[in-house]
């Protein structure tokens, strides 16, 4: 006799040690640390701020540790735990321009201001495996992490270049009038996605905001769809650059600002293709992508698809995917995007059952018909051994 | 029924072109009455298309108004539409809300596009095209939807066999017909048509004008049409205009301006007719 | 109750963004609303709009049931019910008449509502004709203007084509005459119990961040032809364990031959009836498809 299954509860919980363990993996080996996270895998940490829409890389770190390495399960992690946290203002708009940079190139010329500072980059290595660093593993003690690699230590620590020979390129260009400069927009203060919702059209403000959350691989696609001819935008690398920026606010009771911390960015600025208009004469136009920590690719695929959803305001026609923006922006955030995905594993036998019953009915039905033809065929053959005309 | 129905009074509008400003179409002006079919004729690039879709509320004049008679009452419109005309008289366009533009598009005018894709749902059955405004202002009952879908099918002369077959299936001269059915179900007074007949066989437009001549005398259509082809103005329209670069260079009665064409431009048009 | 979070875990500025939304809804019955959905320890499209209303709702003297696929102890509602117990405290309880706020996703409890009772429903897609304009820009204007046509002509389409209409869940609505609405996955045979229920209907789609509402003693209509009226799904057989032959039955196939046994999905009706004294057949039976060739239904077989 059939016993209705119960044991959610039971289930669950078993479910829990289970993933426990799996996330531990062998006990034989040392523990995975935060901190070892947090310093060995810093652009899995710097991916997990910049979507999970918090800067700091500690709880970054454990939220990667959490979640076994998956990343998209960690921006997770942060955004619920951001949901619960206060909020008490809004910062000044970080100063790129007095950034503390570790990082900075331009391909729109040869030479700038302030230089080419190539920093740290997997850019120019060779993509084969490092096999010297498995040897460490040999001896299963991990007694080579507390050793330097010989390389670094012939490179100064840091490299600290002074802000002020290090203007942003595409504020030369503009000063020069090539180049559009954004200009302040109408309304006072911009939307906040994480208080209201995403309502088409939308703008600029809030469309960069959605990217910045947004999810790496679906911005690089489309980023990568624009370069190969769906909407041009003939992109330029006018400058990335990397490194700290400080946050301040204006408190209430004061009434300048102070300095709460630095937090390390990448910025991205794209120089695209001119414009032009009655009252405008042609220039270049800007794509922006800023992300946190080093997270280079992002920031420039971002930049790319921002560019691509200014078609509307820059007078272009919408022709490619890149450029919807109702499409590039409904899809753009991971958690929406895996919550739904893997949602189809929840039940959903109780709707079935009801697609059962109707394809059931249909079956009889259509059963029914090719009998009624049958017959009709039948009959009709009978009549035409005798009348000669084709039935209908 | 001597009241004005679409009212043009120095109709333009330009769009850029680069940096420049074109007028696709300027300094248009005319008076269109119940029942009478006004040929709007031209080359390429003339403008005719554009004015039509000015006098369709597709585009916002830029200059000069399009005003038309609105009809003062319907039960069937929703409140939304209901609010801005203040009984019955000419409205100007340009002061109707989107939802009463929108239940004018849907009831009281018809637009036959030239490509029959442009003006059907693709997707959905002959019989749903056609029943489609029927249901949009109310009508639930499945068998008189079908009863007034295979009605106007005959009308317009499609085989009823193929209610329940999608448009793509159908011949092109098959899907302007079907066009001109789901247009015309809501029984408009005034009906817009882009080119009805290019595109087609010449056979096929021959009877399709034929239908389209019979179906205006029979509902007492008022009808814009815009054509480079005169044999289309000849036999269907009762004036014409003749436009060149947005501007109308001659108007008149259709049978007058082709017979004796007074601009040189008209007279350029008429003389490249091929006669039989 | 875990005391490192607020009460219902929300905030309390949250909530009472949320509860605004949920008051316009009210106001506006089958409106979507749109509000700022926060992201929850649950997935987006796991019921986070569904606990966003409920923990914007929920007191201290509340009951709450929590139910999916109808039943109390399928594995999400045991999830989102152990939430609120931890983050609230509340009573909780399986059976449907102790209840003062039924969370559920994808059915309506088979007892009658009381108006002392709120039903919360989760919702995946809102949107009634996503399936026929995605674009959201459109859909908006087409409720601002109640142009519901594309719908109709699904419906007369699908008529057509298969001689009924397709829709056999998430069955489009109409509220109060004037909205088209999506009463969430819940199969068509539990539409007609929205129509002037006593209690309040409150929906919330997190991931779509949407809400809207069916106050008390609204009309609410499925769409159909005066002459294709709606009708309701029926199964041929009763509950295996109590009898019911007015409930939505589950369908489970038994073995290797593809028995079937049929069994209320409703589990505390089902329980009701039970303690009641009423028994089923307890067996399984065969089904026939009928397109093989010895059509026909066979009897339960064992």
């Amino acid at each position: 006799m059939y016993v209705a299954v119960k044991g959610g509860t039971a289930a669950i919980e078993n479910s829990w040690h289970l993933l426990a363990r799996q996330r531990r993996g062998d006990t034989a080996l040392p523990e995975l640390t935060v901190s070892q996270i947090r310093e060995q895998m810093s652009l899995a940490v710097d991916r997990v701020m910049s979507e999970g829409s918090l800067y700091d890389a500690e709880l970054a770190a454990l939220a990667i540790k959490q979640s076994s390495g998956d990343l998209v399960e960690a921006i997770f992690l942060l955004r619920a735990y951001r949901t619960t946290l206060p909020r008490f203002g809004y910062s000044l708009p970080i100063d790129t321009a007095k950034m503390q940079v570790m990082r900075r190139i331009s391909a729109t010329f040869k030479d700038v201001p302030g230089g080419q500072i190539l920093g740290a980059t997997y850019d120019y290595t060779q993509r084969l495996l490092d096999f010297a660093l498995l040897a460490d593993e040999a001896d299963g003690s991990g007694a080579g992490s507390a050793r330097q690699p010989d390389s670094l230590s012939a490179v100064a620590a840091t490299v600290s270049i002074a802000s002020h020979v290090m203007p942003r390129i595409n504020e030369l260009m503009a000063k020069e009038g090539l180049m559009e400069m954004p200009g302040p927009v109408a309304v006072a203060e911009p939307g906040d996605l994480t208080r209201q919702p995403l309502m088409f059209p939308a703008d600029r403000p809030l469309r960069l905001q959605a990217l910045a959350r947004g999810d790496e691989g679906w911005l690089l696609a489309l980023g990568y769809s624009s370069q190969r001819g769906y909407a041009n935008a003939h992109p330029f690398a006018g400058e990335i650059r990397r490194g700290q920026v400080s946050v301040e606010i204006v408190p209430d009771e004061l009434s300048f600002a102070v300095d709460i911390g630095e937090i390390e960015v990448t910025e991205c600025q794209m120089v695209n293709q001119f414009a032009g208009n009655l009252e405008v004469a042609p220039q270049f136009t800007q794509g922006y992508g800023l992300a946190f920590g080093g997270a280079e690719r992002k920031s420039m695929a971002m930049a790319l698809v921002d560019r691509s959803l200014r078609a509307r305001e820059l007078g272009e026609d919408v022709v490619a995917p890149g450029q919807d923006e109702e499409f590039v922006l409904s899809h753009a955030d991971s958690l929406e995007a895996s919550g739904f995905v893997q949602h189809l594993k929840l039940p959903h036998y109780v709707d079935f059952q009801s697609e059962l019953e109707l394809v059931r009915k249909l079956r009889a039905a259509h059963a029914k018909q090719r009998q009624i033809s049958k017959d009709g065929a039948v009959a009709a053959g009978l009549a035409t051994a005798s009348s000669g005309r084709k039935a209908a | 029924m001597s009241d004005v129905l679409l009212s043009v009074r120095k109709a333009g509008k330009h769009f850029m072109q680069g940096n420049r400003l074109h007028w696709a179409c300027r300094d248009v002006s005319f008076d269109l009455y119940p029942g009478e079919v006004l040929a709007v004729v031209g080359e390429s690039g003339s403008g005719k298309s554009t004015l039509l879709r000015l006098l369709a509320a597709r585009h916002a004049c830029d200059e000069g108004s399009v005003h038309y008679n609105v009809r003062s009452e319907s039960g069937t419109e929703s409140a939304a539409a209901r609010t801005d005309t203040h009984g019955a008289g000419l409205a100007d366009l340009a002061g109707l809300s989107e939802a009463r533009l929108r239940w004018l598009a849907r009831t009281d005018w018809g637009f036959v596009e030239q490509h029959a894709r442009d003006g059907l749902r693709m997707n959905v059955s002959g019989g749903a095209n056609i029943g489609e405004r029927m249901m949009a202002l109310g009508s639930r009952h499945y068998a008189n939807l079908r009863t007034q879908a295979l009605d106007w099918m005959e009308r317009v002369e499609l085989d009823t066999g193929r209610i329940d077959d999608l448009p793509a299936t159908y011949s092109g001269g098959m899907q302007q017909r079907l066009q001109i059915a789901r247009n015309l179900v809501t029984h408009p007074r005034l009906v817009f048509m882009d080119e009805p007949t290019t595109g087609l066989d010449v056979s096929v437009q021959a009877r399709l004008l034929d239908l389209l001549r019979e179906l205006v005398d029979q509902l007492n259509l008022a009808a814009v049409i815009v054509t480079h082809d005169l044999a289309v103005a000849r036999l269907l329209a009762h004036r014409m205009l003749v436009m060149k670069d947005g501007r109308v260079v001659e108007h008149g009665l259709t049978d007058r301006v082709l017979d004796d064409p007074q601009h040189a431009y008209t007279q350029l048009l008429v003389s490249s007719v091929l006669t039989p | 109750m875990d005391e490192n979070y607020n009460f219902g875990f929300l905030d309390e500025r949250t909530k009472k963004s949320i509860r605004r939304a949920m008051l316009k809804a009210v106001a506006i019955p089958g409106y979507q609303v749109p509000f700022g959905s926060r992201e929850m320890p649950f997935a987006y499209g796991w019921g986070t709009g569904g606990v966003q209303v409920t923990a914007s709702i929920i007191g201290r003297t509340d009951v709450l049931k929590v139910i999916d696929q109808g039943a109390d102890d399928t594995t999400n509602a045991v999830n989102i019910r152990r939430f609120f117990a931890r983050t609230t405290g509340v009573e909780t309880t399986e059976k449907t008449a102790d209840a003062s706020i039924i969370q559920t996703r994808h059915r309506i409890p088979e007892r009658p509502l009381t108006e002392a009772q709120i039903i919360v429903y989760q919702v995946p897609m809102p949107e009634p004709l996503f399936r026929l304009e995605p674009r959201r820009r459109e859909t908006i204007t087409m409720h601002a203007l109640a142009e519901y046509g594309l719908m109709n002509v699904k419906l007369y389409e699908d008529i057509a084509q298969l001689g009924a209409i397709s829709k056999t869940y998430d069955y489009p609505v109409l509220v109060n005459e004037r909205y088209l609405t999506s009463p969430s996955p819940i199969p068509k045979f539990d539409n007609p119990k929205m129509h002037m229920n006593p209690a309040l209907q409150l929906f919330g789609a997190g991931r779509e961040k949407r809400i809207y509402a069916i106050p008390p003693y609204t009309c609410v209509r499925s769409l159909d032809f005066e002459d294709h009226p709606f009708e309701v799904q029926q199964w041929e057989h009763a509950c295996a364990l109590c009898d019911a032959t007015q409930s939505f039955l589950d369908e489970m196939i038994v073995d290797d031959e593809g028995s079937r046994l049929f069994v209320c999905s409703d589990s505390d009706f089902c329980g009701e009836r039970r303690t009641a004294g009423h028994t089923g057949e307890q067996q399984a039976v065969r089904l026939r498809d009928a397109l093989s060739p010895d059509t026909g239904r066979s009897g339960a077989t064992q």
